[in-house]
């Protein structure tokens, strides 16, 4: 990452605070290097200072028949933006699985380019947030296949529930494709927690907010589920649950 | 238990109960048959507070305290269950995670100690089974994936957890078949006792064949235009509801 200040004018800034990102720069980038054929698993959360600034950059290269796992917690702070530059070699799997949790006027953000660079590698990202309050929740997601990634299989999913009128998501599927034998699936939704439902559980004597945090939380839980070790994934869940509940 | 007193009320501004009255005492059923556009529907949600269902007038009292007064949840906790026709779909929620934070939202409400894991899994497991609801469906997410049967089913084994003083079963019969309607009519029955009441939402006559109700209502464009005794839900199986209008 260069040390120059972004712009607005960047597309991958475009819905930044750039306040915060003042305040967060420079920002030096985090390597995780992932070897042919290993598998690996990262859990990270954002800095919850309140009204605090945090960018996290991660570059991430996973070699030949490796795999990493990856899961994002953005919750915290007044500006919070996790990036995430990833390359695939050949036959490498990329999994990342992102919440986010916007309040008050918290600007947080997910941004990723995978780069599928060798034959026959998989990306899987599902990304899942909540945004109240006139917080703005953000999910920027470029796949890019290189003339050698054929057989790429990559999907993107990002789902968005808004809490409160004056809360925004944005989210920006992005492909650049150079190979002619790929799979790149994408969908983004975005809308507000069912009223039917709402009232099915209020109906069987689940308080108002109990029930709005049941709905929410199983809402952000798909973006968990592939966390495989069962304590780990029960306490992000927590971790979740204690995010959302001061929100709803 | 339950009274209704010239009840008033309706949805974006359109009046749908006009004038509504009812006594239901405890150990009673009570069945309200009726055409489409009565009422039916309205008057359920009425009673268990759906939002956006506004009362224009009358009164409602529940074991002496005004029910419309209440939030959804603290009319279920008094003891107020509406089995819904058209049971909703939670994604992600377990059924027993479900129910289980249902009972213990009651039960806190209520100033009693919450139910142990032990002591719910066997009071989920005798109502499942008593139902024909495989226990490993209550594992699944909330009505996902079930047939209308099902859902049913799963609204009786809810009703069976929760034990509510008034069950309001609105067209609990519509989508069952033959074994279903048994099924379900059986569940009902059994929970009939001197402390419990039912008033049965229906169209047709058949669920009365099996769950046989002190008193017949009929509802006609917001009002009880007529009451009687089972005999009652057979005239209008022959008659019509035509012949009730005039």
């Amino acid at each position: 990452m260069t040390a120059l200040l972004p712009t607005r004018k960047d597309e991958a800034w475009r819905y930044a605070d750039m306040a915060g990102v003042a305040r967060a720069w420079p920002v030096a980038p985090e390597v995780i290097d992932v070897a042919a054929g290993e598998a690996l698993a990262r859990l990270i959360e954002t800095d919850t200072t309140p009204g605090g600034a945090s960018i996290r950059h991660f570059a991430i290269h996973i070699a030949a028949g490796g795999s990493l796992t990856f899961h994002i917690l953005n919750a915290g702070g007044g500006y919070g933006r996790v990036a995430l530059d990833v390359t695939l070699d050949a036959g490498a799997h990329f999994e990342l699985g992102g919440v986010i949790i916007a309040a008050g006027e918290q600007v947080l953000e997910i941004v990723t380019t995978v780069t599928h660079a060798g034959p026959g590698a998989t990306s899987n990202q599902i990304i899942r947030c909540v945004a109240g309050g006139t917080a703005t929740a953000t999910y920027l997601g470029k796949v890019a296949v290189t003339r050698a990634g054929q057989k790429t299989d990559a999907a993107q999913s990002f789902k968005a529930l808004l809490l409160d009128r004056g809360a925004t998501a944005n989210a920006k599927p992005e492909l650049e494709i150079f190979a002619d034998d790929v799979k790149c699936a994408h969908g983004a939704t975005v809308g507000e927690l069912d009223a039917t439902a709402l009232f099915y559980l209020e109906s069987r004597g689940i308080p108002p907010v109990a029930a709005r945090t049941l709905l929410t939380r199983a809402f952000l839980s798909d973006a968990l589920a592939s966390i495989a070790d069962d304590a780990t994934r029960e306490a992000a869940e927590a971790r979740v649950t204690a995010a959302l509940e001061p929100r709803l | 238990m339950l009274k209704i007193d010239n009840l008033h009320a309706g949805i974006d501004g359109k009046t749908i109960l006009n004038g509504l009255s009812l006594t239901v005492n405890a150990g009673e059923v009570h069945a309200i048959m009726g055409p489409n556009g009565a009422g039916k529907s309205t008057l359920s949600y009425v009673l268990a507070g759906r939002a956006g269902y506004a009362v224009t007038g009358g009164s409602v009292t529940f074991d002496g305290q005004d029910l419309l007064a209440l939030a959804p949840h603290e009319r279920a906790a008094a003891g107020v269950f509406l089995g819904l026709q058209y049971p909703v779909e939670i994604p992600g929620v377990s059924n027993l995670m479900f129910l289980r934070t249902a009972l213990n939202a009651q039960r806190t409400l209520r100033g009693e100690k919450e139910a142990s894991g032990a002591e719910f899994m066997k009071l989920a497991k005798a109502a499942a089974e008593d139902l024909g609801l495989p226990y490993e469906m209550l594992k699944r997410s909330v009505n996902q994936g079930f047939s209308g049967g099902e859902k049913k089913r799963n609204e009786m084994v809810q009703m069976a957890v929760l034990e509510p003083k008034l069950a309001l079963l609105d067209e609990t019969d519509s989508g069952l078949d033959i074994d279903a309607l048994r099924v379900v009519s059986e569940g009902i029955n059994r929970m009939r006792s001197p402390d419990r009441a039912t008033l049965l939402i229906t169209h047709y006559q058949r669920l009365l064949d099996y769950v046989v109700p002190d008193y017949v209502h009929v509802l006609v464009a917001g009002r009880i235009v007529r009451t009687g005794g089972p005999e009652l839900a057979q005239e209008l199986e022959r008659d019509g509801y035509q012949s009730m209008a005039a």
